[in-house]
């Protein structure tokens, strides 16, 4: 190998949970001044490898080197003792208190007198020299995720790491900071730090990564791979163990009749603001219609309103030409228009699978039921008739592939695929007209989102129309027939046939009208 | 900046070993039991190394109270006694519980309750020749209107204005007492003392010992009708929750209100109606109570059995027919307690008992494993 020292060496490390073996002789090198991306499937055992590393899991077996000595780690402050931090993907802020308050918490200095002026000079030097800019003086509850993420990362500076292990940095941020995490990154390693940057993201892997270590099923299947001798392609396979197809087979859309219509849509946010400044779309049967847009531009506002869980200020919504959202729209409000819309054969896959989409303690039956508990057959009169629930629940379970031991298991248990498989089996199997697809495959891993795409797919050819709202383009624009952008609450136009770079442009506020007005996209 | 930098701290000295707790992917059916029995068992032994301590002798001690509670159908009718109204009231708080609405107010629905089914003797509604077929529905009607009325304030006001139900139906348990006092002291009054004059035969819930002509093994035991009031609305409760389109609606919100509302779940009209039966369940514990045993309207009716009830829910993991056995346990300790010592060890004995229950709750949840410290930590 090179003659580069190595910061960080895992030898054999093994960890066991009840029921799964998550590393199995598990070895992995760190050099000085690389960034080296930790790549595989979700339980793959890409965190708990890192968080033996950060002193959080004692491993069961190997042992770790620190610059080339033995070390034993019990504790994360163990680790930042010998220069390794970890920063995880929910950040262990307190919002109420300040930047440099929530650096200095739990250090043993300042002692009793904050001082606090002398150590916010200090951290906003040590902010500006790796190009982390943010006010040491904030409220954390002020800053946005992305600035939050920054006082993470000084946090783990200010402790001195040479190491820093970032578990899925770029999943919580819009397009454009991720940009500026890499310039931060680029720049740490520049001044000798080393980074160990855990993904599932290929792409992102590729810009970012010096060298790759990919594992799957807690055994590693590349080892420290040069990001310049390999390929999105080879990577996947290593990380699923078969081909991914990433082209779909798609068969040409054919569009029906118009099911879906907003004429001038305006809502608001939890915070009494304009979400929604006048959205008019239009879904037909059998296609899929793409809503691009940086996360927090009305998209979950939007979504909202068309299920009803969000009053409309203005506008109409239309569901096969009916208004049954504002305007004209009569009929009940609330819980009552909820159930009319879910009658009428509106389905809702949520943003928040946990928070919304399931009740975590509740049985896979319970949840299947959800939307259908009303109805024949689960309902007989006042009582659910639970042999039917139980058979219900274990037809969905067949043929979407749900893991789980038995049916009567809480569905806190089930990962993050696996809930999203019985999200998708629930609202799929209602055989709907209209689907809203919020974030569909928003932290799975590759072979789950694949068969996520192809589910969509199915329901696109038995006539469904759905809108899709995703933040990933490739998937949005491989996916969809036609892709609408939305910023800040309007849409900036409906495009087919578009480059990435277009809808890039109309991400950050401008019209698709003075796009091509300009020259800048075909017309 | 090296000048602000934290010297590494040395740390004290460590145990050799250290505890592990990992959470548990899967809870085997048995092992619930299991644990809770054990807690059980481990309350028992901590208790009577307190006895032991103390100077008392255990085993005789849990032998007597043993004894005073099941030994023989005398202390064992007592003991139901005791446990019937904890069966309602640990019902009408698993109820409200399975939604996550906090009704601490069972002590004050169980007073109404009793108010109700008096108003109809002592007003009267109904004159005390009326036969009890008619005379004892119509008490159990009105004990249990009184009670979902009692219940209906703090609901109504949750769904309508957010009020917090903890603090609405607490305060309500002051009212509630004070409102059955003004009518003890002032409308009802026997000459002058703080009890209402006693029912009429009519008005009270058969008892095992009035059938002590035909079968003479019944003479003198007090079990009366309630019980049967119990059984029945513990089987319905269990429907309600785990059978019926309504108790799924209840589970779910209690779980996550978001994803009801998601399912189109009027919650608002849940909460009003979750929190009336879950009074009129206390209100038909009142009832019961002073028409089975008291046979008159008066201040000390309840020794806070409305607050016993949210233990016997908690205990019982909100189970409604686990709460029959629990409330069991319950009334036992109650009629041992007053046995051996009037507060003191039956007292201690159910504290020791909760906590340990609560605390096993870990063992549920986390799988507890004991490794070896490396050296040079």
């Amino acid at each position: 190998m090179s003659g580069v020292p190595l910061a960080v060496e895992m030898r054999a490390i093994r960890k066991r949970f009840p029921g799964v073996l998550a590393n199995d002789d598990v070895d992995f090198e760190l050099r000085q001044g690389e960034i080296h991306a930790l790549l595989g499937e979700n339980g793959a055992g890409k965190s708990t490898l890192m968080n033996v590393l950060s002193g959080l899991y004692r491993q069961d077996g190997g042992a770790i080197l620190v610059n080339g000595l033995p070390v034993n780690l019990h504790s994360p402050r163990d680790a930042i003792a010998h220069g390794i931090g970890m920063i995880h993907q929910h950040f262990m802020l307190v919002p109420t208190q300040s930047v440099t308050e929530n650096i200095l918490l739990g250090l043993d200095q300042p002692r009793f007198l904050m001082r606090l002026a002398a150590y916010e000079r200090v951290i906003a030097d040590l902010g500006a020299q790796y190009g982390l800019h943010v006010d040491p003086r904030s409220k954390i509850w002020q800053l946005s995720v992305g600035e939050q993420q920054r006082v993470e990362i000084l946090k783990m500076l200010y402790r001195g790491a040479q190491v820093l292990i970032m578990d899925e940095p770029t999943a919580v941020l819009a397009p454009q900071e991720i940009e500026g995490l890499f310039k931060t990154l680029r720049a740490m390693v520049a001044e000798g730090k080393s980074i160990i940057f855990i993904s599932h993201k290929l792409h992102e892997v590729m810009a970012i990564a010096d060298r790759i270590t990919v594992l799957r099923k807690g055994k590693v299947t590349a080892s420290g791979v040069p990001a310049t001798e390999t390929s999105k392609g080879e990577l996947a396979r290593l990380m699923v163990g078969r081909e991914v197809l990433f082209h779909l087979e798609k068969k040409p859309s054919n569009p029906g009749v118009l099911v879906l219509e907003l004429q001038d849509l305006q809502a608001e946010n939890d915070k009494g603001l304009p979400a929604l400044r006048g959205v008019s779309l239009q879904v037909r049967s059998g296609e899929i219609v793409g809503l691009a847009g940086i996360a927090g531009n009305g998209q979950s506002e939007l979504a909202e309103v068309i299920t009803g869980l969000r009053p409309a200020s203005g506008g109409q919504v239309l569901i096969d030409g009916k208004a049954c959202i504002g305007g004209q729209a009569r009929g009940p409000r609330s819980s009552g228009l909820i159930r009319r819309l879910i009658r009428s054969g509106v389905s809702h896959i949520p943003e928040d699978r946990t928070h919304v989409g399931t009740a975590p303690n509740l049985s896979v039956t319970d949840n299947v039921i959800m939307k259908s508990y009303r109805e024949q057959p689960i309902a007989r009169g006042w009582s659910i008739d639970s042999a039917q629930a139980r058979l219900r629940a274990s037809a969905l379970r067949e043929s979407y592939e749900i893991m789980v031991p038995t049916i009567e298991t809480p569905v806190r248990l089930l990962s993050g695929g696996n809930l999203q498989r019985l999200i998708l089996a629930r609202e799929i199997s209602s055989q709907p007209r209209l689907m809203i697809a919020m974030q569909p495959t928003r932290g799975l891993d590759v072979g789950a989102i694949e068969g996520v795409h192809h589910l969509l797919l199915a329901q696109r050819e038995a006539g469904a129309a759905i809108l899709l709202v995703s933040e990933e383009l490739e998937e949005l624009l491989s996916l969809s027939d036609r892709v609408y952008v939305i910023y800040a609450g309007e849409i900036m136009g409906e495009v087919r046939e578009a480059e990435a770079a277009t809808i890039g442009l109309m991400m950050t506020g401008s019209h698709l009208s003075d796009l091509v007005r300009e020259g800048a996209a075909p017309a | 900046m090296t000048s602000l930098e934290s010297k590494p701290r040395r740390g004290p000295w460590k145990m050799p070993f250290e505890i592990h707790l990992e959470p548990r992917m899967d809870q085997p059916r048995w092992l619930g039991w299991v644990v809770t029995l054990g807690a059980v068992f481990l309350a028992f032994f901590i208790g009577a190394i307190v006895l032991k301590l103390g100077g008392g002798q255990p085993l005789r001690a849990y032998g007597f109270m043993v004894r005073a509670a099941f030994g023989n159908s005398g202390v064992l009718s007592d003991t139901i006694v005791k446990a019937t109204p904890l069966i309602l009231v640990g019902l009408a708080c698993t109820l409200a519980f399975s939604m996550k609405l906090w009704n601490i107010g069972a002590e004050g629905q169980f007073f109404l309750g009793a108010f109700g089914a008096s108003a109809v003797v002592l007003t009267p509604l109904l004159p005390p020749e009326t036969s009890p077929w008619l005379m004892i529905p119509a008490m159990m009607i009105a004990g249990m209107l009184a009670g979902a009325l009692w219940g209906f304030i703090p609901g109504f006001l949750k769904a309508r204005f957010n009020v917090n139900e903890i603090i609405s139906t607490l305060m309500l348990n002051y009212v509630a007492v004070n409102w059955n006092n003004f009518f003890i002291f002032a409308v009802w009054t026997e000459g002058g003392f703080q009890m209402s004059p006693k029912f009429p035969l009519t008005a009270w819930l058969p008892r095992l010992t009035d059938y002590a002509k035909q079968f003479p093994e019944l003479r003198g035991l007090t079990t009366h009708l309630g019980l049967v009031f119990g059984l029945v609305a513990a089987g319905i409760v269990w429907w309600i929750l785990f059978r019926s389109k309504w108790g799924y609606e209840i589970r779910l919100v209690g779980d996550n209100p978001r994803a009801a509302r998601y399912a189109g779940i009027n919650i608002a009209r849940n909460t009003v109606l979750v929190m009336m039966l879950s009074g009129g369940l206390a209100g038909l514990a009142g009832m019961s109570e002073i028409s089975g045993v008291v046979h008159r309207l008066q201040g000390a009716i309840s020794p806070g059995y409305g607050f016993s009830g949210i233990i016997v829910a908690w205990l019982a993991k909100l189970n409604p027919i686990a709460v029959i056995p629990v409330a069991i346990l319950f009334g036992a300790l109650i009629q041992a307690g007053r046995e051996i010592q009037p507060s003191g060890v039956p007292k201690m004995i159910q504290g020791i008992v909760l906590v340990c229950l609560i605390a096993s709750d870990l063992l549920l949840r986390y799988r507890v494993r004991v490794v070896r410290r490396p050296r040079g930590a």
